[in-house]
């Protein structure tokens, strides 16, 4: 039996770092030991255990897209002991990463179908992991349809990837903040993201939906897809519930039988329909 | 197969002698201040006698209640993972009980399914289980309604059953408990191969596992749930004196620039086990987590690594201060329409 220990971190050294809104941030890291990069590989959907030695680890999805070799990037918002140690690292520092855990969207199978992603605030992060993967192999899809929104102009992540998605001829993104969160500048939609979806009203026809976001906006975002003629399994999300492991043994993330690290994160609507309500 | 001999209470003190100078620590159920505990023991003669249960179980001996699984030291902006503690002494555990002898496959279809954890594996390949039969039990044992008996061998290495007042049976059970008589092959006579004159508690069996396994998926909503959990203080007292609790908890201790990460034993019965940093909670209150203590076991765990995740033992009943008594709630559940 291989003796590894299974908890032994990669040791990342941080790239690049960009402050996306007050509170939340991106890291990009980069394998410390080039050995273990060039072996490294995940798929879009996993997710791992980022730590700040001597503070401890933390669970975020990796944000960035398997498209792009070298790096892994996580984005984060201050909250806890270990968010907030994170916050004061600086490009140079050294963190540690395990993973990647859990499953993957399987993107493979969405070949010559359209993409429709829907989320709200910090929630982007797991999708822009496929967008980018999506956007990378842009031949494979139909058309590509971001809605996202925020509560505020400010707490809008990845506001120079928004521009850059913007500008492309073969993206449709729709930008939203709650109403009163727009600044005198704002280009964008004002109001909550199921109302300015069904406005939008993208077709289903041949497209998978990709839902993330705060519970509220979960809960009212799906009538809307329903509504569209997404059916349950065609429309995606993934699930988060605190974790420590990551690996199936520390026995907190389970939403019933199934445990989100090992079973998720990533299910259908058919499937989380089907869970009982420990999420 | 099972090997059969008998050996002499007599003798024992000679075999853990012998265990000894063969470089194994022993491990054995000693009494002090009204609790009888597992601790490493010189000889045969500081063994607890006539206890039904240990108070704990010695599970700690495979899953420390805080364990290190990496040790680091911090530069400036550099980290240097630093050589963990040594291997795990080669150690015997003598007098456990065959119930809680049963609850390490629990432990190893957690710890070695799936993602192999070396900690662990480390832990059991290094020790030894020399378990006793019960010839007594008390009414919180239930170890015949989960699968168990009190003359049960899975799980031991080498079982002692008493044969009459002053000879054990020895059934040698593995390859590891065969390595252990070799160390003191002249202690063990040959046994007849009767299992007869075996002095075992009648523990009953109380309700039908199949039934309840049967039953509780479709019991999630049920209203058993909040009226079993009532009286429950979420102090988690009854999954750390579990044998087959597995859960943990994962945290990083520092001194100047040296570290280590630890995991320390968990409960499911603690609010902040499932709290998310949001302040949400997926279950935010005692009776989901009451659910979840009993789901896991009895549902989860024989659905997804096909084990019980109870032995039966007893002790969540004994220790709880407020009362519950998993085998009434159980018993409860079952016949509940």
């Amino acid at each position: 039996m291989e003796d590894k220990n299974v908890y032994q971190p990669y040791l990342m050294r941080i790239a690049a770092a960009i402050q996306e809104t007050p509170d939340v941030k991106t890291f990009r890291l980069e394998f410390i030991n080039e050995e273990e990069g060039k072996k490294f590989n995940f798929k879009a959907g996993q997710f791992g255990e980022y730590s700040v030695f001597g503070e401890g680890e933390s669970t975020f999805c990796i944000a960035s897209s398997p498209t792009r070799e070298g790096y892994i990037e996580c984005t984060f918002r201050k909250m806890g002991r270990v968010t907030k140690a994170l916050a004061s690292r600086e490009v140079g520092d050294t963190l540690g990463f395990r993973g990647p855990y859990g499953n993957t969207f399987p993107i493979d199978q969405w070949k010559g179908k359209s993409l429709l992603f829907v989320t709200g605030g910090i929630a982007l992060p797991p999708l822009r992991c496929v967008i980018w993967n999506a956007l990378d192999t842009r031949e494979n899809f139909k058309d590509i349809t971001i809605v996202y929104g925020a509560r505020s102009v400010q707490d809008l992540v990845y506001k120079h990837e928004l521009a850059e998605w913007g500008k492309r001829g073969d993206v449709k993104l729709i930008t939203t903040v709650d109403p009163g969160g727009e600044t005198p500048e704002w280009k964008g939609q004002v109001g909550f993201v199921p109302t300015v979806l069904e406005k939008a009203a993208p077709s289903s026809a041949d497209t998978i939906a990709l839902l993330c976001g705060p519970p509220i906006m979960i809960k009212l975002t799906m009538p809307i897809l329903t509504k569209l003629g997404f059916s349950a399994e065609n429309i995606f999300t993934t699930l988060e519930n605190r974790m420590k492991c990551g690996i199936g043994k520390c026995g907190r993330c389970n939403v019933g039988k199934y445990f989100v690290c090992k079973d998720g994160p990533v299910f259908t609507f058919s499937q989380v329909n089907q869970l009982p309500p420990e999420y | 197969m099972t090997e059969k001999k008998t050996i002499k209470k007599s003798s024992l003190d000679g075999l853990f002698k012998a265990l000894k100078s063969g470089g194994k620590r022993v491990l054995a159920p000693v009494e002090g201040n009204g609790r009888t505990i597992f601790r490493e023991v010189d000889s045969y003669g500081d063994v607890a006698s006539g206890y039904i249960q240990t108070t704990l179980s010695a599970k700690d001996a495979l899953l420390p209640r805080c364990e290190e699984m990496l040790r680091f030291r911090t530069e400036q902006s550099t980290v240097a993972m630093e050589q963990g503690p040594p291997a795990p002494a080669p150690t015997v555990v003598f007098g456990i009980r065959p119930c809680d002898a049963k609850s390490l496959a629990v432990l190893n279809a957690v710890y070695l399914k799936d993602y192999n954890d070396e900690l662990y594996r480390a832990r059991a390949e290094a020790t030894a289980v020399i378990a006793v039969s019960c010839t007594s039990c008390d009414e919180y044992c239930f170890c015949t309604s989960v699968g168990g008996s009190p003359g049960d061998t899975t799980g031991s290495d080498i079982l002692l059953t008493e044969i009459d007042g002053d000879t054990f049976l020895a059934e040698i059970v593995t390859e590891k408990g065969t390595a252990l008589v070799a160390m003191a092959p002249d202690l063990f006579a040959a046994a007849a191969d009767s299992a007869a004159g075996k002095q075992l508690a009648d523990v009953k069996v109380q309700f039908d596992l199949k039934e309840l396994e049967k039953k509780l998926p479709g019991s999630f909503e049920g209203p058993v749930w909040i009226a079993q959990s009532l009286r429950c203080i979420g102090c988690g007292t009854c999954s750390y004196v579990c044998p087959a609790c597995t859960c943990f908890d994962v945290q990083d201790e520092t001194e100047a620039n040296r570290g280590m990460r630890l995991r320390c034993w968990d409960s499911c019965g603690l609010g902040i086990f499932t709290l998310h940093t949001s302040g949400h909670n997926p279950r935010d209150v005692q009776s989901q987590r009451w659910r979840q203590r009993i789901m896991h076991k009895f549902s989860y765990q024989p659905d997804q690594l096909s084990v019980v995740g109870c032995v039966g033992c007893g002790r969540c009943s004994r220790a709880c201060p407020v009362d519950m008594n998993i085998l009434q709630h159980i018993k409860d559940i079952v016949e509940a329409r």
